[in-house]
């Protein structure tokens, strides 16, 4: 049983380490965002995973049942679901116009032709 | 009436103005709206610091919820005092923001611009104001997203690259943040400060609690651009339009130091940051190598901006320094600082801004024989510059002088020793500025013309400021003191 409640926190460290290394280590900038989605995907499983009771279920009010998931958790997760999408959304219209300014998104070559420039 | 509901009056305000901003459209009508929404923030802000000081801590429970169930926001002397920074450098800026927003933003451009400055000026008041952990993450996102906007309206295209770094930094940072504050929930059941600091003591042995901690540190010293984790600075306050620049530079870190003296000082208290995890043999050593290295950088950079952001990161040093001093005096530096600090970097950029504006550049090679082109702004820019090294008489001696006492108060000379010895890279850095203005000819003959008057109001209402308080001391290190009182629980 410990096993199995111990699951959720090692699949979102798992996520989590997967999404840091792509967002720093990637020089492709989409693949930087989708790194960075997965690492705040990962925390959000984390919120979840705490907000789980044993033996709980879904926190809606019904007759013969005493014990309930704490949804408090979940509701700051919709908080920071939508953080990350606004982040997601801001950071690909950057890389659009990124895109259009250096006719790459490649950050070494970015970064060469900054230097070509300076 | 109103005067109840000032601490949330306070974010509303501002917040329900920016969406205003894009129904107006209109340029002039836009600024106007927005300098009166910073003006009445201002007056607000300035209200609730004088209710602090004379009734202590004021409590809001938001909709009525009581505390630690609703979102309760709670103002000491501490935050008091920064959402009066905040909204006193919003609020002078807005001068400089008429003629040097329709030189650096496209004409269609401008309600947007207007609005993404009200809601980053809406999510640092609301990092200050609340008293709930998880708030304090929406709050800092608002900001930080608003902040990419404006970052990424500069008119060099390194301007999208910056943000976008800044982008990448800044989420991991507050994601950093975000984990640290759930893994607090998961081990006290709570998101509110003053109920946390409460409950978490019984937690101190748990590993949990430590992660928790760790995670929540470096995300906040990601966001305040401690040295090592400072590399988003320079870019983004190098291609970030001049009016962008000075706003972020003076309160963006600076609500930043503010977020980590409340979680290390009021919600996990000194006795486990200091002295079970001694946080202090990490900090002071860091941030006078920050302090060094970020000098020594200044001192190289061909761009005046990029040579005060490096200048920044140096100053955040200080900052950081008298925090981990842990003492009454060190701490009452390192909020001086963060004041002192804001006032003059933000006259800094702003003279730098009106050179811009001008020039068009602010590459130190165009800046020749600038002391004769365009004096005012140039006197503005050394008084500035001589509050940056600590000369006596500016703000910037103030803070250095508390710093120094804090080190020698604690016996270690040789931290004092160092921490003079910095200021004279400072002296290098503004006076490589200095000479290239004032002793080199311009290359050209062509006329340029004095700064226009909006602006030069700006900047010599903040230059003005480092002067006054920094021969006026009372106000700014007598609330100092007692927010450093509080910090540390020596006073009430």
């Amino acid at each position: 049983m410990i096993s199995v409640g111990l699951f959720n926190y090692w699949a979102c460290m798992v996520l989590m380490m997967i999404g840091l290394y792509t967002a720093i280590a990637r020089p492709n900038l989409i693949k930087k965002l989708i790194g960075l989605s997965i690492f705040q995907v990962s925390v959000f499983l984390l919120y979840i995973s705490i907000g789980k009771v044993s033996g709980g279920t879904a926190p809606i009010l019904a007759e013969g049942i005493v014990v309930y998931s704490n949804p408090l958790p979940h509701v700051l997760i919709l908080t920071a679901i939508v953080v990350g999408i606004a982040t997601l959304s801001l950071g690909l219209a950057l890389v659009v116009r990124i895109g259009e300014a250096y006719d790459t998104i490649e950050e070494d070559k970015i970064i060469e032709q900054d230097l070509v420039n300076d | 009436m109103i005067d109840m509901h000032l601490p949330i009056l306070l974010i509303v305000v501002p917040l329900v103005s920016a969406p205003l901003c894009v129904l107006l459209r209109q340029k002039t009508l836009v600024w106007a709206f927005a300098s009166l929404v910073c003006v009445a923030s201002l007056g607000m802000a300035s209200m609730l610091l004088i209710r602090v000081l004379e009734e202590g801590v004021i409590s809001y429970a938001i909709g009525g919820w009581i505390a630690p169930w609703g979102i309760e926001y709670r103002v000491d002397t501490i935050n008091a005092f920064v959402l009066l920074l905040v909204s006193i450098i919003a609020a002078v800026l807005m001068f400089f923001a008429l003629p040097s927003v329709a030189d650096e933003i496209s004409g269609k451009q401008h309600y947007l611009f207007y609005t993404a400055y009200l809601l980053c000026f809406t999510g640092l008041m609301g990092i200050a104001i609340t008293g709930d952990a998880f708030n304090v993450f929406v709050f800092l996102e608002i900001s930080s997203l608003s902040s990419y906007t404006l970052i990424a309206l500069g008119r060099d295209r390194r301007a999208l690259t910056a943000s976008y770094q800044y982008l990448i930094m800044g989420t991991l940072g507050a994601t950093f943040i975000v984990i640290g504050i759930g893994l607090m929930y998961m081990m006290t059941g709570t998101l509110n400060m003053f109920d946390l600091s409460e409950r978490l003591p019984a937690m101190f042995e748990t590993r949990t609690a430590m992660v928790a901690f760790a995670f929540l540190t470096v995300g906040m010293l990601i966001k305040l651009a401690m040295f090592p984790m400072h590399m988003w600075l320079p870019n983004a306050y190098c291609y970030a339009p001049s009016l962008v620049t000075a706003f972020l530079a003076a309160t963006a870190t600076k609500v930043s130091i503010y977020v980590f003296l409340r979680f290390t000082f009021t919600v996990w208290g000194t006795e486990f940051v200091f002295e079970k995890l001694n946080l202090d043999a990490f900090l002071i050593p860091l941030s006078l190598i920050g302090i060094y290295v970020a000098s020594l950088s200044a001192i190289y950079q061909t761009n005046v901006k990029r040579l005060l952001a490096y200048s920044s990161v140096a100053q955040i040093g200080y900052m950081m320094l008298g925090i981990g001093f842990v003492s009454v005096t060190g701490l009452t530096g390192g909020i001086v600082h963060l004041f002192n600090h804001a006032l003059m970097k933000a006259a800094l950029f702003l003279s730098v801004g009106s050179a811009v504006l001008r020039l068009g550049s602010s590459d130190l090679a165009d800046w020749k024989g600038l002391g004769r082109r365009m004096p005012v702004t140039m006197a503005a820019f050394v008084l500035a510059g001589l509050s940056l090294i600590g000369v006596p008489l500016t703000v910037g001696f103030i803070s250095k002088w508390y710093l120094i006492l804090a080190a020698l108060e604690a016996g270690w000379w040789p931290i004092a020793l160092l921490a003079l010895l910095s200021s004279l890279l400072a002296v290098i850095y503004v006076w490589r500025v200095v000479e290239v203005a004032y002793f080199q000819k311009a290359d050209d003959d062509s006329n340029v013309q004095e700064a226009p008057l909006m602006m030069q109001i700006s900047m010599w209402i903040l230059t003005g400021a480092t002067l006054y308080f920094g021969i006026q001391t009372d106000l700014t290190v007598s609330v100092a003191q007692r927010a450093a009182g509080l910090l540390l629980g020596v006073t009430p």
